[in-house]
């Protein structure tokens, strides 16, 4: 229970930090930093509320941290060439 | 006026996040979950990892959403211009730790494919590993990242979500209806699908990381 709160707890300051900064800074970089940020807060979170009790730990929202990650990586990398498509944009005009 | 704005948002999110903590103390009581069910009903998905069992039998739609969710994601990255020339190639040094490391990731993703089924392991962790051994080729000045060539790998990206597909309707035309697999055959079915998801998000990762429309030196075979 503690450790798990512990776990949880730390995912949900992440996912604040993440989207503090979210909406406070300007620049493209440092949003899409903070938008992984929360992120992996949501994942600490979901693989925190998969252990309660002294139950087995619940594998569903394992499986779904798991694909979670990986569509966050290609979404990120999708962002990432959009973000250089626009200063390429930017620099020619 | 600015920074003012700055303390209100910060003001604000601070409240979200106690409300969380509060939400999330309550939610950690031990409630029925369906881990019981997902638990007591792994034998009949042919695989004993619970882990693989949810992504691939009991969730598989989701899984093969996921795939399509990649392949549309590379599909972006692709569109929107070439890919920039990449890295000078490595030292002495380098070179050698990436000759060691790039086998040993592949040999590692191999293992978590095949030990995805009855222990932590699967096509997400082994497809992450082949997509870092990419990365690593491409830093190390490969500009291709160690892929082959571009109309070998956009099969590659398609397999993923086709041959789930392709397992999916062969499971209608026998009556068991859009990924329902026969137990005898599940196992083997679940591998199959793990194998190509493992190259296709492997692929992909590495294909997103070179981050554009790869240019190859003679592509004159049709257009891209």
């Amino acid at each position: 229970m503690m450790t798990s709160l512990l776990y949880g707890g730390t995912g949900v300051i992440l996912f604040a930090l993440g989207l503090w900064a979210f909406l406070v800074y300007e620049p493209l970089l440092r949003k899409l930093i903070a938008l992984n940020i929360m992120g992996s807060g949501v994942f600490h979170l979901l693989i925190a509320i998969a252990e309660r009790g002294a139950l087995p730990p619940d594998p569903v929202p394992h499986a779904m941290v798991l694909t979670g990650i990986v569509v966050a990586v290609s979404a990120t990398a999708l962002a990432l060439a959009m973000g250089r498509r626009l200063e390429d944009d930017d620099d020619a005009g | 006026m600015r920074r003012a704005g700055t303390l209100v948002i910060g003001a604000l999110v601070g409240l979200l996040a106690l409300w969380l903590l509060w939400v999330l103390r309550d939610a950690l009581v031990p409630t029925p979950r369906l881990a019981e069910l997902a638990l007591r009903e792994l034998s009949n998905t042919g695989v004993s990892n619970p882990v693989t069992g949810v992504l691939l039998a009991y969730r598989a739609y989701d899984t093969l959403l996921e795939l399509a969710v990649l392949l549309a994601a590379l599909l972006g990255i692709w569109s929107l211009g070439a890919a920039s020339p990449g890295f000078q190639p490595a030292g002495t040094v380098l070179r050698g730790m990436v000759k060691l490391v790039v086998p040993l990731l592949i040999l590692t993703g191999g293992y978590l494919l095949w030990v995805g089924g009855h222990a932590p392991g699967g096509a997400f962790q082994a497809g992450a590993l082949l997509g870092a051994a990419g990365v690593v080729l491409r830093l190390a000045g490969d500009a291709r990242a160690g892929l082959p060539p571009v109309p070998v790998q956009r099969r590659l990206v398609v397999a993923g979500a086709g041959v789930f597909v392709l397992v999916g309707l062969a499971t209608m035309a026998f009556g068991t209806g859009f990924l329902s697999y026969p137990h005898a055959w599940s196992k083997w079915l679940i591998l199959t699908i793990e194998t190509a998801a493992t190259l296709a998000i492997g692929v992909t990762l590495a294909a997103a990381y070179v981050g554009g429309q790869p240019q190859p030196p003679s592509d004159t075979d049709g257009p891209s």
